[in-house]
């Protein structure tokens, strides 16, 4: 993990967003400031309805605040013009969501490379570098199969490979383990956790404890605001023996 | 039934045991069916000979054969404070940590909320440690299926945490 760079990937302060007119009038973010350090896994976590999704899509630059400032890898992007602000995007953002949303038409490897050629890549540096991320996620031999003939956990798997071609700064990820099941939820587990060992920029918003718990620090969101934030220390709790019902 | 629970009850104000026993029987519901009628009197002997629980006698009514008054000592506050501060899990059970949760906000020892949110933290805690170990396991390994065990019950008890947690947060809106 690089203790290098000082500057946060992410910050935001005194983040807002506001739905619908006076009278009706939603905030679904109601004043957030935000640092998320290189290297860092930061997990936001809330009851459907919170923000924070609406937090994910703000920090991202795919939607825009009403109020607040947004530095993304230290570039200041809640006043960039649209067609930097896609550039950006697809240069230091890689997005991971709840339903996949990857390509029925294509197999698993083209998925992977999509991102890289739309971006200019040659094509063969793309399927190259997209072939290579396949076997980091596990699924070397999967890549000439489409996605209707993987298991959840071998698509989700599939989609973090392609949010990783363009080599984000930071990647987001919206409720990844909500369409799984406990078992490919571990699978998706294992590779955020192998992410994050190698050193990637990770946020993901989720109401699953599970993911939650695996990162470097939670912070609860509700009605649009942080409320509370744990940092979870690594280290034993001495408990496993109990949980287990022995003798504690 | 717990000591500790008793102890917190007191902390609203000095009771006569009927009056524990009826708030107990409304915080449980049908949960405390099971509950024997005398066992609150014989908790709360306990913790009088134990000094944390003081006894009046008080005039009584002729239809009230009780008339013992039981208030908390200083040891027995020192008691309660350490109780609501604990967030050892497994506890005794389901029922412990939900009368904490009342017991703190009838007798105002602590913000419910914020009893949940510790609570919830220890838990993350154990369940990453868990997590960590289960993904540490080969597939199908012995070891492997007990600590799936373990993190789907963590899970279970978080979601129930955030239950409490929604649930006390309305109560405090509508204060």
């Amino acid at each position: 993990m690089s203790e290098t760079e000082q500057t946060p990937v992410l910050r935001a302060r005194g983040l807002r967003k506001e739905y619908g007119s006076q009278g009706s009038l939603v905030r679904a973010v109601d004043g957030v400031d935000l640092d998320v350090a290189a290297g860092e896994t930061v997990a936001v976590m809330g009851p459907s309805g919170c923000g924070k999704s609406t937090l994910l899509h703000l920090v991202s630059g795919l939607d825009r605040p009403s109020s607040g400032e947004i530095w993304l890898a230290g570039l200041r992007i809640d006043q960039l013009p649209e067609r930097a602000l896609a550039r950006l995007r697809r240069d230091t953002v890689g997005f991971v969501f709840q339903a996949f949303h990857l390509m029925d038409e294509l197999t698993a490897v083209e998925n992977v490379e999509l991102p890289a050629l739309l971006a200019g890549r040659p094509a063969r540096a793309a399927r190259r570098r997209a072939s290579e991320l396949l076997d980091q996620v596990g699924l070397a031999d999967r890549a000439r199969f489409r996605p209707a003939a993987l298991s959840g956990g071998q698509r989700q798997r599939v989609a973090v490979a392609r949010a990783l071609v363009s080599e984000p700064k930071l990647v987001l990820a919206d409720e990844p383990t909500g369409n799984l099941d406990s078992e490919a939820t571990l699978e998706v587990l294992r590779l955020f956790e192998s992410l994050h060992a190698a050193g990637q920029t990770l946020v993901i918003v989720t109401h699953d404890s599970r993911i939650a718990a695996t990162a470097d620090r939670l912070i609860g969101m509700r009605d649009g605001v942080f409320v509370d934030e744990t940092r979870l220390a690594d280290g034993t709790t001495g408990s496993l023996g109990a949980l287990a019902g022995l003798e504690g | 039934m717990q000591q500790e629970v008793v102890l917190a009850m007191l902390a609203k104000e000095p009771s006569h045991g009927y009056q524990l026993r009826s708030r107990l029987q409304q915080a449980l519901g049908p949960a405390g069916d099971a509950m024997n009628a005398g066992q609150i009197y014989v908790t709360l002997s306990r913790l009088e000979k134990g000094g944390l629980v003081s006894c009046e006698q008080t005039a009584g009514l002729p239809d009230r054969p009780d008339r013992k008054v039981y208030a908390l000592t200083a040891a027995g506050q020192q008691r309660v404070s350490a109780w609501i501060a604990d967030v050892s899990w497994p506890g005794p059970g389901l029922a412990e940590f939900h009368l904490k949760l009342i017991t703190a906000a009838a007798g105002r020892l602590a913000d419910p909320v914020a009893v949940v949110d510790a609570q919830r933290r220890e838990l993350l805690r154990r369940l990453r440690e868990a997590q960590r170990a289960a993904m540490a396991e080969p597939e199908r390994s012995d070891a492997g299926l007990l600590l799936e065990g373990i993190t789907l019950r963590l899970q279970a008890d978080l979601r129930w945490l955030e239950a409490c947690e929604r649930n006390w947060t309305g109560r405090k809106d509508r204060e």
